[in-house]
């Protein structure tokens, strides 16, 4: 049995690695090249940098197995980073990461995983892939703090029948532990948090540089209508946004609504940032089908919990009514629907619900 | 096990490493001191100059400038010619990124720089090279093979026809590649710099020479100590410079033979891997060296296959070797009209001395088997 593992050059996937050896599987390590800085060489900061990609090149020469960098430039550039730009442009909050799954890596690697001859595609993404009688289950890690089956939500039966992610299994701790043990040069290397082809650290700075129209000043409104202040272009906001507003008015002021074609950013009371839910679109479901029941859970963003909603068709998108009100979720965010632990699916928010 | 990216590096060959084995050890000495160390290893430099000279017929062992490679070799020739003579540079759209970016270095520094396009062989025309220099041009670059493709250029031509028109141009020629099979002599009527490198022909890695013709002019491009007449600044690598006087002189002695051989054991290569699956040879009617078969399988990616043969133990290349490792879109297959689909169904498969025919068959059979659970 052979499996193919993407190596970020992280501790994560560089376990992954080590574990399906363990396994008895003949393990190929790959690392996909998305994205290149100045000059056409790999980044030198943030995630899948050079040194990423050599610390993976490291990793797999000490398991002694072999590896290989893919280039996928050409693709992550026209389905992520030129996407992420226009998403901004149009008010919304895009999540590159899940955009990068979707359209990119998971296409491509379980692509690599069959031309590489390989029975099963594994990655050190925290959470776990099940199977019962009623088919293959996505499920949230056992680590519930590095909880990663948000940005896993679009994948389908077909893509878990070969995907493994053993270190959902475990807690960080325990990961970090076990590449200690094996003496992984990974194992206390810091998680990455960034977003891979933004370098420079700040991505408004990114978006300013590649896409300079969004960094052309406009309005700062209340919910009035009334001008309280000039921003420096709409990429620095996201709905439910409190800091970095630009006003000083008495009681906190959140971002509700973000007008890209006015370049106008609407502030208001908490109570009017609330919202009822949202319309979702590019729906997916794991099992292939909706959910019998209306009633789930949903996360509308990466690092939340996920709160009690009913889900129902609304044409060929989805509609999400929050049990309670909740602060308005971010266009452009996906939303990722629960039941307890297994994820049922989820899409890209399209809307928000108010009333 | 089969390696087929001789093209990229060679194994060293025994002479060479038993060669080099005192220079490593009690014969540590740096040529430019005054002590009986320092003679010995001056002394060993000087042989190494001498027997390299008189393997390639330069006039004078001094003529034989010791670079760390096929690289700094075409980094010399081309910004060193540009600079001294303060004038531009013809080259072909098939140089080595050696001498391409070494170009491009001179443009971004306002240097003319005329870049002459291949036909679909790869092959560049005489005439449009010679048309291309101006009284402005300092240095003409044609390489003598490709890397990639193993085509050959008319460096022959091209040098006969600027002579003969008059123009005072320095002629440069990067026959890293070729050196293996083709006769290169430092001859009168030919090129005023020729690169050569060490590890292509069973020599060491980071060592090579440049053939400079006595009276040309060239400006340094590494600042020192001044060591080889100050055309190349730096310690010398001693036990580089023996090994590769060892492997360019085996390289000149076997070259007919390597012709032979490795003629055979690419042809038998090409033929048999033909008859089990479908295959384009990339500029198959060309004049190619005897090492190189560049090949297309229409319809499987070349990285899946050359994973798959990696996995299976078989060691060949897509174009040129990418520092990253990851495989980039080949300058020369793009200045051959090839298609960027077309080119990403390329890879390079390169012979060495070694290998005969029945090499060649057996290659053939374990890349044929492998390509054929791809089709």
């Amino acid at each position: 049995m052979r499996a193919l593992v993407a190596m970020s050059g992280g501790v994560d996937s560089s376990v992954a690695a080590a574990l399906m050896i363990e396994q008895g599987y003949d393990v190929i390590g790959v690392t996909l090249k998305q994205w290149v800085g100045p000059g056409g060489a790999m980044p030198t900061a943030g995630c899948c940098t050079v040194s990423d990609a050599e610390d993976a090149r490291r990793v797999a020469a000490q398991l002694d197995i072999p590896y290989y960098v893919l280039d996928y430039v050409d693709e992550f550039t026209a389905a992520v980073v030129e996407p992420f730009g226009a998403a901004y442009l149009a008010g919304r909050t895009p999540n590159p990461c899940i955009e990068c799954n979707r359209k990119v890596r998971f296409t491509a690697l379980l692509e690599r995983t069959a031309a590489f001859d390989a029975d099963v595609l594994v990655t050190g993404h925290h959470a776990r892939v099940e199977r019962d009688d009623t088919g293959w289950h996505l499920r949230t890690a056992v680590d519930g703090t590095k909880d990663q089956s948000y940005v896993l939500h679009m994948l389908g039966q077909e893509d878990l029948s070969k995907i493994r992610l053993p270190v959902g299994e475990m807690t960080k701790t325990e990961v970090r532990r076990r590449a200690a043990a094996m003496g992984l040069r990974t194992a206390s290397k810091p998680d990455s948090q960034d977003i891979c082809f933004v370098t420079s650290g700040d991505y408004r700075d990114f978006l300013a540089e590649r896409f300079p129209e969004t960094a052309l000043p406009g309005p700062v409104v209340d919910s009035a209508g009334e001008v309280l202040g000039e921003h420096g272009g709409v990429t620095g906001f996201t709905i439910g946004q409190r800091r970095g507003l630009g006003i000083a008015v008495g009681e906190a002021r959140y971002v509700i609504d973000i007008d890209p074609a006015e370049r106008k950013v609407a502030v208001g009371t908490r109570e009017e940032l609330l919202s009822d839910g949202c319309l979702v679109g590019d729906v997916s479901f794991i099992a292939g089908s909706p959910p019998l029941q209306p009633d789930v859970t949903v996360k509308v963003r990466y690092r939340s919990t996920a709160i009690p909603a009913t889900l129902q068709r609304a044409g060929d998108r989805w509609e999400v009514r929050f049990a309670d009100p909740q602060p308005a979720p971010a266009p452009g965010q996906a939303a990722v629907f629960y039941d307890s632990e297994r994820v049922l699916g989820g899409g890209t928010i399209e809307e928000v619900i108010r009333s | 096990m089969p390696y087929l990216d001789h093209a990229a590096t060679t194994p060293m060959r025994d002479d060479v490493r038993a060669a080099m084995a005192p220079y490593h050890s009690e014969r540590f000495g740096n040529p430019s001191g005054i002590h009986a160390a320092a003679r010995i290893a001056k002394n060993a430099i000087e042989e190494a100059r001498e027997r390299i000279a008189a393997a390639i017929g330069a006039a004078r062992p001094l003529e034989i400038v010791f670079t760390g490679g096929g690289t700094e070799s075409d980094n010399l020739a081309v910004v060193g010619a540009a600079l001294a003579r303060n004038g531009g540079v013809v080259t072909t759209a098939v140089e080595h990124a050696a001498v391409l970016e070494s170009a491009r270095f001179l443009g971004r520094l306002g240097h003319e720089i005329v870049i002459v396009p291949v036909d679909s062989s790869g092959r560049v025309d005489p005439g449009d090279v010679v048309s291309a220099v101006t009284d402005r041009t300092a240095i003409v670059s044609v390489m003598t093979a490709n890397n990639e493709t193993g085509v050959i250029q008319p460096i022959g031509e091209v040098t006969r026809r600027i002579r003969s028109a008059g123009l005072p141009v320095t002629i440069h020629t990067d026959a890293v590649q070729a050196f293996a099979s083709l006769p290169i002599r430092a001859s009168d009527d030919g090129p005023d710099l020729i690169t050569v490198s060490g590890h292509k022909i069973g020599g060491p890695k980071g060592i090579g020479f440049l053939f400079v013709r006595n009276g040309t002019e060239l400006e340094p491009v590494i600042h020192g100590g001044g060591q080889e007449l100050g055309r190349r600044s730096g310690t010398h690598d001693v036990a580089g410079i023996v090994g590769l006087a060892v492997a360019v002189e085996a390289t000149v002695a076997e070259r007919d033979r390597y012709a032979a051989r490795v003629g055979a054991a690419r042809d038998r290569f090409e033929h048999d891997l033909g008859s089990r699956i479908p295959i384009e040879v990339t500029a198959g009617e060309a004049d190619r060296l005897v090492s190189h078969s560049h090949v297309r399988f229409p319809g499987i990616r070349a990285e899946t296959l050359l994973v798959r043969l990696d996995l299976a133990g078989v060691a060949a290349a897509a174009g040129a070797a990418c520092h990253s490792g990851a495989i980039a879109t080949s300058h020369v297959l793009a200045a051959m009209g090839v298609a960027p689909d077309a080119a990403a169904e390329s890879v390079r498969f390169s012979f060495g001395r070694d290998d005969d025919v029945a090499f060649g068959a057996e290659a053939a059979r374990i890349v044929a088997d492998v390509a054929g659970e791809l089709s």
